[in-house]
This record gives structure tokens, C-alpha cells and sequence, in this order.
């Protein structure tokens, strides 16, 4: 019989905690995934953020840290000099990254720090249990935004892939989202040409992965894809952003 | 070895890189500048890493990573800047990741003055951040001493799995004297990480199984059960790391407690005192936590006061109290605004609470 | 030797840090102890800068002075501020090309040092600030000329090193 496929060695056989039709698993593997088809899971180190992926490295089975809340392209960067050929990478939400994590993640970027970051957009905070993000829509509903948001009391919704793809350290950025078995195959090309880009030492990679939040936007797996589809893809386009010759 | 001519922040980068030290993470402030300007170019010449980092935040984080990475890490500011460090610093008391921090300390509160001040001692030995912790804290009161304890700090993080701060100030490190420089230590490969330092991330090929270094434990029985085991460890820094220098108690009516800067400005105080025929003697703190209590039985029965001299409106005071145990009255002379004790200040002190004129 | 202990004061430029620091260093050659201490702040040019020498044979407690042995005031404003500062018998050197530069104490040994013109004598304003480092320490003893020169010699290298000859000129072009 021919194994046509086989759960990643990256991934720990543990259920992970996260809520139901969530997409920080299949996040997870896609990462796991790639590094080993690379063969890079003994030589790697991760860094989980503040966020309901705090809890990633129980399912990710390489040398990981937490992160203090958005510091993980700091942490990241010391990391990285202190073991420059090992392949290293922040996992982080969008509260972490794109709120207080700002500015590390762009002086990150700014340094040309050769490591990834896989970013998860799901528009919302999940862990402390469905505020406001930076990247919430526009008449979305949150606890904090209980009418929904407004562009006169919050701006409108931060764009961070195409905020960083403007750095010139930021050698790579796309963003992928996971709602389609299409999408996520797209996905996983984005994250091997990541890890690519750190294997040539050629700069700081961005993958920024559209993601489904169910519980806090209040819809069932199914519909929080079809939410994503029709309200987060229209407002966050899909695509290659910047890319490097090397590695397309 | 010949001594040599240098400033309080070069020397104390130059001893961190005599220790081993080859990373280095920081942000500029002053008084601490002339320290992160010596490691941008120093580190390199010896095959380091420095990042000038984009936030004292960011740089806390710089050398928590690098610290449990392996690396043997220095980090650097001053007393703002130390505030915003006290996060990442309480990260690393959490999970046992050591690393040397140098906190060249100001007057405050806010941003305060670039001026000396001793106003950080409840940060510094409180636990600046949030949660059960501790730092190891000690306090120079020469560039040479300094040197000597930047050198030694190192390994005593690495022996606890704790962060070690040395507690300096304006004057220390703006300052020049002679130093005579430790010798250089072979520094740690980055191959050897995962012998000397099997709990480091260095990716899980090295040892076949990964490594987790995490501060989150949503169970309150597990949360428990670590902080009770950083205990007996807090018990024997201070069994072995307690340190104070007795100078003049023998017989002295009053006793001085003064730490770093002042203490050099109290022992001009105890020749002015002499002169007038008053005996004094100085208790000096060299570690500011684990605090020297015990130092103060050795306090004479001719002792009439204690006094606690600090750039501050009292914060040590407190520790002296409970040194005291009520046998002497126990009274401050403080000065605040980045400005330092003058010999004349204290010693007038001292006789108004003797009842000498 | 008696404890040296000196204040130098002037507007940031003048090179009054460097004038402590060369003594400073001398000191250490010498095997004495010794602590330099500067005034530190947000000007690093144009504002005022002052830094306190002490030299001594016995270790030393406080680098920051309250009394001096000799205070060097390179302006107007300096010499206001510090000429209290020099004990009965000591010396305070001024720095008399500068205008509202007049000392007003007769219990110290006073020495009007014109800098710009002797500077200008030498054909380098910028060796002003050697001119008085001379002075200096020919008047007081804090240290030898001679470990002073050796500083320089040391201090100056590469394309530097021409200005040595210069340098040491200056050192001794000041009389009374």
C-alpha cells in the first residue's frame, strides 16, 4: 500500500487545545510540515507569543520558548546570534504582532534579522476572549466594540504584511489564508519559500495567514470560513507581496 | 598587571567580555552610554554580537533570548530604562534564565535627572517586576570593585539560573579611576552550549528530545509547585552570596550604613567626625540583596545611632531598620535631585542625632 | 605628597575634560591614586563642563570635592561659580583672555593665563587647552611635565604624532 499521507513528525500526537474549527492547527502543521520535509526539526528553535499560541510549543515538537507579550522578534533576534545557522521563527496573533508587538516586529524587519515570522490574522483577540485587534473590520463586533468598529473612534484596520513589505529588510512577505483546502495548499508554499529565505540568509520572512476565530466572532467552523471569505480577503488581499529572485 | 585609566561604564563592559561575555543588547540613556558604545565596537573586535536595540524593552528580550539560547549575555541601563527592562526580567526569574544586567542608576522618579541618585533599591531589591522573585543584586563602591563583581556575576547566574544586577550609579560610571583588568576567559562555544548548559535551546537535535523554556502554568497546583522550588535556591544565594564590609565599628557612638557611591563620601564623614573626637563606623552593604542583616551584630554597645546615608528619601532605611531590630535608633540622611552627600553634610548630621554641637 | 584636589571649568569645548584626563593619566603612571570625575549632561558643546581631579598616595574616597587645592577657570562664568571653592593659599588659574575673567580672591595664589594669545603665539589655537595643563602642573606639582609628556606621546599617534613637538611647546610656553 502506498502512504499517501502521513501526520507530520512535527507535530506531537496531542489533540490540541484550541477551540473547535479553529485554524491555528493547521497553521501549526503547515509550519511542522515544511520543516520537515526540509529536515530542518532537529535544528530548530521557536518562539510562541502572548495569545492562544502560547500554548503552540505543546504541540510543535521542536526547542521552543515563550515570549513575552509581542517581544518575540526580540527574543527572536538573540536567538538567531547566538545560533546563526539554526532555523529560527516567531509564531504570532495579531494582538501580539500587530498591537504591542509593533514595534519589535518592525525594527525586526528594519534590522533585516534573518529569521521567519508566521502571523496569525484572525481579527480579534482570542485568548483574553474577543476584543478589538488592530486588524478588526470595520462594523465588526467585538466585546470592546460592542456596536461594532468604527473608523472615527478606531481607524481603520492595520495592513501589517503591507506595512512591512515597505521595510527593505523584509525580503518576503505573502499572505495566505486558510479557509480552503486550495488556500491552504497555497499556504504551504508560502511557508517553504519562507524558510528558504532564511536557509539563504537573505533576510526577515513574513507570512501572514488569514485565520478563523469561531468562538469569538460567534459562528460555527463552517461559517467563520465563509465570514473570512467574504469580509477578511476583500479587506486583506491574498498574494505575494515582495519576494527575492533566490527563491522564486 | 599595570593599571589602567578608565571610565566606570568602558570598565565594566571591558570586564564582561574579560568573563566571557560576547553578547550584548542595549539602548542608549544616560548615564550608562559611554557602556553600550564600548560593547558596539569591543564585542566585535572579539567576535561577539551587539544590537543596539529599538527599545530598552526590546533589548531585555534581545538578552532573555540569547540568555536561553545559551549565550552569556550582558544587558545595560539606567533607571527608566531598568523600569521598562523589569518585564523581561521577571520573565527570566520565572523560568531560571540567566543573564548580567547593569543598572547605572539616576534620580527619579518619572525621567527625573541624568544625575546620580540611589533611588532604585526597592526596584532593584524588591523584585521590580510582578510575581515571587528574586534578583541578586549588588552594589560597587569603586570602579575596581565593580570590575571584579561584573567578572564574578556571570558565573553566579549561570550557578543559579538567575539574573544578577549590579547596581551602579551616575557617579561610578561616569567616573575614572586605575583599574587593573581580570584575565580573559575562554568564552562558551556555541557547540558546547548543550553540555554546559543542557536546559539551553539549541534545537532538540543535540540531545534528541526538545526543549521547552516557558513561564505559563494555567494550573494552579503546578504554578505552586515551581515557585516553592525557586525557594531553597533563594536560601542558598543567601547563605552564599551575603556580602558587606565592616569598616571602624569597634567602639564606634554612631554607625553609618551606605552603599556604592555614598559609602566613599560617608569614610571622609568618619575622618571629619575623628577630628572632633567622635568615633564612627560604616556597615557597607556589597550585596544589596541577599542583604547583609547579620552585619549589623557587630555593632558595638558604645553604639548610640544608626544611620542610614542614601541618594534618596529612604529606601534602604527600611532594610537597616529590620538589621536594627530596634537596638539603636535608626535615622536617614538622604539627598535627592542628583545631587551626592557632601562629608560636611553627614557629618553634621551624625552629631545632631549624638546631641554634639 | 598632599592630596591634590582640582576642579577645571570651562564652556564644553575648551577641552576641559581632556586637561583633567591627561592629568588623570600622568597620575596613574606615576603610580598615585587618582579619580576624574566629569560635570555630565544634555550640552556637548557650547554649555558649561567641569570635571574634579583628585590625586593622592592613599586611596580616595570621594572623587566630587567640596574645597579645592586649585580650581582652573576657563570663562567668565566658571570662575564665578568656583573661585569660593579654592582653600586660603591655594591657586586659581584663569584663563584671561576671556572677557569678565578677573579673580577677585587675595588669599590665593592667582595666575592669569593668557591662552588665546599665547595659543596664537604657537601659530594653533587649539593648543589652548595645553597651555593650560602646563601651567598646571608646573605651578602645582600634581604631577610630573615629564609623565604628562609621556601621556601625549602616547595619546597622540598616526597622523597625530606630528602635533607632538607642538603639544609639548605648549606645555611649557606659560610664564608668570
Amino acid at each position: 500500500m502506498k502512504t499517501v499521507f502521513e501526520y507530520t513528525k512535527g507535530m506531537n500526537e496531542t489533540i490540541t487545545s484550541y477551540c473547535p474549527g479553529c485554524t491555528h492547527g493547521i497553521a501549526h502543521r503547515l509550519v511542522m510540515e515544511c520543516l520537515e520535509e526540509k529536515g530542518l526539526l532537529d535544528d530548530t528553535i521557536g518562539v510562541a507569543p502572548i495569545g492562544c499560541s502560547i500554548n503552540s510549543h505543546r504541540f510543535m515538537d521542536v526547542d521552543m520558548c515563550e515570549s513575552a507579550h509581542g517581544r518575540a522578534p526580540a527574543i527572536a533576534t538573540a536567538i538567531k546570534r547566538v545560533h546563526p545557522d539554526k532555523f529560527v521563527f516567531t509564531y504570532q496573533g495579531d494582538g501580539d504582532l500587530a498591537s504591542i508587538g509593533t514595534c519589535e516586529i518592525v525594527q525586526a524587519a528594519h534590522r533585516g534579522e534573518k529569521f521567519c515570522t508566521f502571523f496569525i490574522n484572525n481579527a480579534i483577540y482570542g485568548m483574553t476572549g474577543g476584543q478589538c485587534a488592530p486588524t478588526t473590520l470595520i462594523g465588526q463586533k467585538t466585546t470592546t466594540t460592542i456596536e461594532g468598529r468604527t473608523v472615527a473612534h478606531n481607524g481603520k484596520p492595520i495592513r501589517m504584511s503591507e506595512l512591512l513589505a515597505t521595510i527593505d529588510g523584509a525580503k518576503y512577505v505573502e499572505r495566505v489564508a486558510l479557509d480552503s483546502p486550495a488556500h491552504v495548499r497555497q499556504a504551504k508554499k508560502a511557508v517553504m519559500r519562507a524558510i528558504e529565505v532564511q536557509e539563504k540568509k537573505l533576510g526577515f520572512a513574513f507570512v501572514e495567514f488569514l485565520s478563523t476565530c469561531p468562538t469569538n466572532w460567534g459562528l460555527s467552523p463552517v461559517k467563520a470560513c465563509e465570514w473570512l471569505r467574504d469580509n477578511m480577503i476583500p479587506y486583506y488581499p491574498l498574494g505575494v507581496i515582495k519576494c527575492p529572485e533566490e527563491v522564486k | 598587571m599595570a593599571k589602567k585609566l578608565m571610565k566606570g561604564n568602558e570598565a565594566f563592559a571591558k570586564a564582561a567580555i574579560c568573563a566571557g561575555c560576547r553578547y550584548y543588547f542595549g539602548y542608549p540613556i544616560t548615564p550608562q552610554s559611554e557602556l553600550t558604545e564600548y560593547m558596539s565596537h569591543a564585542l566585535f573586535e572579539v567576535g561577539g554580537e551587539f544590537v543596539q536595540a529599538e527599545s530598552e524593552l526590546a533589548a531585555i528580550s534581545m538578552i532573555y533570548g540569547a540568555g536561553l539560547s545559551g549565550g552569556r549575555v550582558l544587558g545595560s541601563s539606567s533607571s527608566p530604562g531598568i523600569a521598562l527592562m523589569q518585564e523581561g526580567i521577571s520573565f527570566a526569574c520565572s523560568t531560571e534564565v540567566p543573564f548580567v544586567m547593569i543598572n547605572v542608576s539616576r534620580g527619579g522618579p518619572g525621567v527625573g535627572t541624568i544625575q546620580p541618585g540611589q533611588a532604585d533599591y526597592y526596584q532593584a531589591t524588591r523584585g521590580g517586576g510582578n510575581g515571587d522573585y528574586h534578583v541578586i543584586v549588588y552594589a560597587p563602591a569603586s570602579i575596581q570593585e565593580g570590575v571584579q563583581m561584573v567578572y564574578d556575576a556571570f558565573d553566579t547566574a549561570d550557578k543559579f539560573r538567575n539574573p544578577v544586577m549590579i547596581l551602579a550609579d551616575g557617579m561610578l560610571g561616569q567616573m575614572m579611576e586605575p583599574v587593573e583588568l581580570p584575565p580573559m576567559k575562554e568564552p562558551l562555544k556555541e557547540e558546547d552550549i548543550p553540555k554546559v548548559k543542557p536546559w539551553a535551546l539549541c534545537g532538540k537535535g543535540v540531545r534528541g528530545h526538545k526543549n521547552v523554556i516557558k513561564s505559563l502554568e494555567l494550573k494552579p497546583e503546578a504554578l505552586e509547585e515551581r515557585i516553592n522550588a525557586y525557594w531553597p535556591k533563594f536560601d542558598q544565594m543567601r547563605k552564599e552570596l551575603t556580602s558587606y564590609e565592616a569598616y571602624n565599628l569597634e567602639g564606634a557612638e554612631v554607625v553609618f550604613v551606605a552603599y556604592g557611591s555614598t559609602s566613599r563620601i560617608v569614610r571622609e564623614a568618619i575622618d571629619l567626625l575623628a577630628k572632633d573626637g567622635i568615633k564612627a563606623g560604616l556597615i557597607r552593604p556589597i550585596s544589596l540583596w541577599p542583604y547583609p542583616y547579620d552585619a549589623f551584630d557587630k555593632i558595638g554597645k558604645e553604639c548610640k545611632a544608626v544611620i542610614s546615608c542614601e541618594l534618596s528619601m529612604g529606601q534602604m532605611i527600611d532594610d537597616v531598620k529590620l538589621g536594627a531590630k530596634d537596638r539603636w535608633p535608626v535615622s536617614l540622611i538622604g539627598k535627592v535631585g542628583g545631587m551626592l552627600l557632601t562629608p560636611v553634610e553627614i557629618a553634621e548630621g551624625a552629631k545632631k542625632q549624638l546631641g554634639v554641637k | 605628597m598632599a592630596t591634590h584636589k582640582l576642579m577645571i571649568a570651562g564652556f564644553g569645548g575648551q577641552g576641559v575634560l581632556l586637561i583633567g584626563q591627561m592629568i588623570a593619566y600622568a597620575a596613574v603612571k606615576e603610580g598615585k591614586e587618582v579619580t576624574w570625575m566629569p560635570s555630565y549632561g544634555p550640552e556637548m558643546r557650547g554649555g558649561t563642563a567641569n570635571c574634579t581631579v583628585v590625586v593622592s598616595d592613599k586611596p580616595i574616597a570621594a572623587p566630587l570635592i567640596t574645597e579645592a587645592t586649585a580650581v582652573v577657570a576657563m570663562n567668565g562664568p566658571s570662575l564665578d561659580k568656583f573661585e569660593s571653592m579654592v582653600i586660603p593659599g591655594g591657586d586659581l588659574f584663569v584663563n584671561s583672555s576671556q572677557p569678565d575673567c578677573e579673580a577677585h580672591r587675595t588669599d590665593v595664589n592667582v595666575h592669569n593665563v593668557d591662552l588665546v594669545r599665547i595659543a596664537d603665539d604657537l601659530g594653533n589655537q587649539k593648543v589652548a587647552n595645553m597651555v593650560m595643563l602646563g601651567a598646571i602642573v608646573r605651578t602645582t606639582g600634581v604631577v610630573s611635565l615629564d609623565s604628562v609628556k609621556e601621556v601625549i606621546r602616547e595619546k597622540m599617534t598616526g597622523k597625530k604624532a606630528a602635533l607632538v613637538p607642538l603639544n609639548e611647546q605648549a606645555l611649557e610656553s606659560w610664564t608668570k
